[in-house]
């Protein structure tokens, strides 16, 4: 950029220039073989104090965006096209030197990401992490950087900051992960933050307080906000003006009551009707009980000296009854760590627990693992995270009949192969892609896949953790279409553990809420979403529906 | 890509059409056929096989082609095989019981009176001495012998073709019977851990802490050491190798979701470790299998040439490289011995690359992502065919 040009863009800025202006931005990656736009002809502007959104579905290039921003993209892999232009404060960041760069990210332009467990360094305690950029850009001596830390922590609101300052990531909670990230991002006063998914990988209720937080503080601090998320419920809670982005394009942008009142775009009424809803099945009442479970409990050791002689125990699970019946959903609902997967675990047998188990009207707790796998066939499991529960050596047709053949259900070779292909079809996945292997699926299709694992087997049981937890909005939607339609199909007893309260509403008809190893409430879907009476529970539904943040100490924080 | 149906050419999220997947016209599953396709994107290991194949198998047959026994003799009137028969100079009108030497020009008059004979390429196995030279050996190239004669009159060319063979057969007898102890050792430690673990851990440290150099040649000064004692000597140090790698991949995969779903599935411990952690940690194994196989031949070979190796007289590279080594005037058998060693061990290493590609999935889609997310109305009455690729 030569110095005429230099002086004509401060002009503008000095004549209502918006803080930052992106006006025809375009990321190409370079791929073997060909190139691929991620991003293409992205224009939009953000002012101070504003809250500005980038919604889209996984792929859309809303992150992409983001990143390029700050030009911290793979480059020479990434490219940007001649035209792009990021304008901050009328300085042309596109092509600017790696020095200028330096100084502004993080100083002037701070990010946040998704997942609080890989972006903090597991061997610096908080105070490092977060003195580190104040040494760096600030210039702070040791004295003076510690006492900004701590001003930090008490302005994102952990509690003792001060014993807080010596520990190390995983001693924190997601939640306080995420507090200390946004001490990170806020420690040099930025003008701009950019929040890459700030609370996707966080339970409802932190959520809630995730969300509360960052509002405070753009007030507090007049910081501009550009909140990219997949979920509409945060979008229309905290941001003014959205942005909708599919396939790399904005397809629609302006203010959030306009675009939620009367989306003109297809996609964005696509997106907007993409919640989880419809209701559970009616299911009849007097259906015969699958699996009970009577004072269930998992207690882990917890062993200490030479002698590894147990001390105490962590109760996971202490002592929770569970009736499920044919056709029937029981949701069991709670914050991370309740107890929730433990007790999912406990009831197929997977892991040991005291108590009774009857499958069937027949005990099968205590049964060795070989009179147990007749009845593996009968009751299933479908795992949160669709990236982890596929084998990525087998192809999605040995995947779906591993089970077949265990059991010795297809007779050959030939049948065999025709119930993977009816099994898949019955998920929506076209079976000539059974050759394939798990890589080449999107995320949805992915859990498709996984509950065409379970079903291949015919089961009468099935326990879904957190199927739709690491899906998109839209995809979530889908999914539980499917196992309501599975569920009417073939009358399965569902235990559905989820700490999201709106796939449980539109699943559940009977709901467990855990907390801490222990039954809180228990009742029809209908009372306990109509009138929960636990202070507990109605901070779940607080956080789940209306993203408030309840702070009385009931969740945790 | 071959043809326009294989599965590497149809993009991601459409059927590939019902087509029987055929290797040199034999059907195979779609699975063998995509490792196949792996294998072939990798050019250099591609070639690599074609050229070391023809190589080894010429070189299995070497009685064929390097023998001082013809390979057909014509007799009155009837056929005789001395390449795989052992006839009576009495056999053919000759006066002594014993095994008829082909190479006596008196036997030679013999059967040329009454018959014929075809012989090897190479009129000379790798034991003949060859007493017919001009010079004292060794001799250089000429066109008798094409790669001249060792200092005991020996063909070289006939030694380096019996030597390839014997090297061959025992670097992939070393390497097959170490992987399988290793990998074993490995799995075991690895999903079960706790004190086998450990223990076998400690064992495995203190075992590599042996020389085993000076142990090999404190043995063969007591015993004799043949082709199947060196394997079992040698073998005794190699299986370490693998074991390491394999208890690492049965250590992290141990815990996977996957694992969990297929004891779900009610699949048994080993059969979870044979068919979910096995093939996982088949990549690591393939990695290090063409340095195994290649360190087996070098250690042999070194062993030799130190002559700790082979019983003397057997036809080994390394006794080759000693005597270039002893007969520097004599650059001719040095050099082949380094010729043909390094050409061995390249083709090996560029061989077993391609196939640890092979078994790589990641590998062929090396930079396709996964398709993104699609939403679709949420008004799916009934499941849909799978949502395809961005319409």
């Amino acid at each position: 950029m030569s110095v005429s040009e230099i002086g004509q863009s401060q002009v503008a800025a000095q004549a209502g220039e918006p803080l930052l202006r992106v006006r025809d931005l375009g990321v190409r990656f370079r791929l073997p073989g060909r190139i691929v736009a991620a991003v293409d002809g992205v224009s939009f502007s953000l002012d101070k104090g504003e809250t500005l959104a980038l919604v889209g579905e996984s792929g859309s290039g809303k992150s992409v965006t983001a990143l390029s921003l700050l030009q911290l993209l793979p480059y020479p892999l990434a490219s940007h096209p001649p035209g792009s232009s990021v304008v901050y404060r009328g300085e042309e960041l596109m092509g600017a030197p790696d020095r200028r760069l330096r100084q502004i990210r993080g100083n002037d332009i701070s990010m946040i990401f998704q997942e609080p467990m890989t972006s903090l360094n597991p061997l610096h305690t908080v105070l490092k992490q977060v003195g580190e950029v104040l040494l760096l850009h600030k210039g702070l001596n040791r004295e003076a950087a510690r006492a900004r830390t701590l001003e930090l922590l008490r302005l994102v609101g952990i509690r003792e900051p001060e014993r807080r300052l010596s520990a190390y990531p995983h001693e924190l909670s997601g939640g306080q992960r995420q507090r200390v990230m946004i001490a990170m991002a806020l420690a040099n006063d930025p003008d701009i933050l950019i929040a890459d998914e700030p609370t996707t990988a966080l339970d409802v209720t932190i959520q809630a307080q995730i969300l509360k937080l960052l509002k405070e503080l753009q007030r507090e601090l007049g910081m501009a906000v550009l909140l990219i998320t997949h979920d509409l419920g945060i979008v229309r809670k905290v941001a003014d003006r959205v942005c909708v982005m599919t396939g790399g394009k904005i397809v629609e942008q302006g203010p959030v009551e306009a675009i939620f009142a009367a989306p003109e775009h297809p996609y964005t009424r696509k997106l907007l009707a993409a919640e989880p809803k419809g209701r559970p099945l009616r299911a009849e009442a007097a259906a015969p009980v699958v699996l009970s479970g009577k004072d269930v409990k998992v207690h882990f050791p917890i062993k200490k000296g030479v002698l590894r002689r147990a001390v105490d125990y962590v109760r996971a699970v202490d002592g929770i009854d569970v009736t499920v019946r044919e056709g029937h959903t029981l949701g069991v609902v709670g914050e991370s760590g309740s107890g929730k997967t433990t007790l999912g675990l406990a009831l197929l047998r997977l892991i040991s627990s005291q108590g009774e188990i009857a499958f069937d009207g027949r005990q099968i707790q205590g049964l060795r693992s070989k009179q147990m796998r007749p009845l593996r066939r009968q009751m299933q499991i479908v795992f949160q995270d669709p990236y982890g529960s596929l084998s990525p050596r087998l192809s999605v047709g040995e995947i779906v009949g591993e089970g077949l053949q265990i059991h010795g259900i297809a007779s050959d070779a030939r049948e065999r192969e025709a119930r993977i292909v009816a099994a898949l079809e019955e998920v929506g996945i076209d079976p000539g892609a059974r050759h394939r292997y798990p890589h080449e699926f999107s995320g949805g299709q992915r859990q498709r896949i996984a509950i065409a694992r379970a079903m291949a087997l015919k089961p009468r049981f099935v326990v879904l953790d957190e199927p739709t937890s690491a899906l998109d909005m839209s995809v979530q939607a889908q999914i539980v279409d499917l196992l309501r339609d599975l569920q009417a199909r073939h009358k399965l007893a569902y235990l559905f553990i989820s700490h999201d309260l709106k796939v449980v509403r539109a699943l559940a008809d009977e709901v467990l809420v855990v907390k801490d190893g222990q039954v809180v409430e228990h009742g029809a879907s209908a009372q306990i979403f109509d009138d929960p009476q636990q202070p507990y529970t109605k901070a779940l539904m607080k956080a789940a529906f209306e993203l408030e943040a309840v702070e009385s100490g009931v969740v945790s924080m | 890509m071959p043809d326009a149906a294989s599965p590497t050419s149809v993009p991601t999220g459409r059927a590939p059409q019902a087509q029987p997947w055929r290797l040199m016209g034999i059907a195979v599953s779609p699975m063998t056929y995509r490792r196949w396709l792996n294998f072939r994107a990798n050019r250099r290991g591609y070639w690599a096989l074609w050229i070391f194949l023809p190589i080894m198998l010429l070189s299995m047959a070497a009685e064929f082609i390097a023998n001082d026994k013809p390979i057909l003799v014509w007799y009155e009137g009837a056929p005789y095989v001395p390449v795989l028969f052992t006839y009576p100079e009495t056999e053919f009108g000759g006066e002594f019981e014993l095994e008829a030497d082909y190479r006596d020009p008196f036997v030679q008059d013999l059967i040329d009176e009454q018959g014929w004979m075809l012989w090897p390429l190479i009129p000379f196995s790798y034991e003949t001495v060859d007493f017919e030279l001009d010079s004292p050996p060794p001799t250089a190239p000429d066109a008798r012998h094409w790669l001249g004669t060792d200092d005991q009159g020996r063909d070289v060319a006939a030694r380096v073709i019996y030597g390839l063979r014997l090297s061959i057969l025992f670097g992939f007898a070393l390497t097959v019977m170490s992987s399988i102890i290793g990998v074993v050792a490995g799995a075991v430690q690895g999903y079960f851990g706790g004190l086998i673990d450990l223990l076998a851990q400690r064992f495995i440290e203190i075992w590599q802490g042996l020389p085993f150099l000076f142990i090999l040649i404190i043995l063969s000064s007591v015993i004799v050491p043949g082709f199947f004692t060196l394997l079992f000597l040698l073998l005794l140090f190699s299986w370490t190798t693998l074991v390491g790698v394999v208890r690492a991949e049965f250590l992290r995969a141990r815990n996977f979701d996957f694992i969990r779903a297929s004891r779900a599935l009610g699949v048994s411990d080993w059969g979870i470790m044979l068919k979910h952690v096995l093939p996982n940690a088949m990549v690591a194994t393939l990695t290090f299998m063409p340095f195994i196989l290649t360190g087996a031949i070098t250690a042999l070979t070194s062993l030799d040439f130190l002559g700790f190796g082979l019983p003397p007289g057997s036809p080994s590279l390394g006794e080759l490289l000693q005597q270039g080594k002893a007969n520097i005037q004599a650059p001719w058998l040095g050099m082949t011995g380094f010729f043909v060693l390094a050409a061995l061990l390249t083709l090996l290493v560029f061989i077993g690359e391609a196939v640890r590609d092979a078994f790589d999935p990641r590998k062929l889609w090396s930079g396709s992502a996964p398709p993104p997310e699609e939403s679709e109305p949420v008004t799916q009455a009934k499941p849909k065919p799978a949502p395809q690729g961005a319409e």
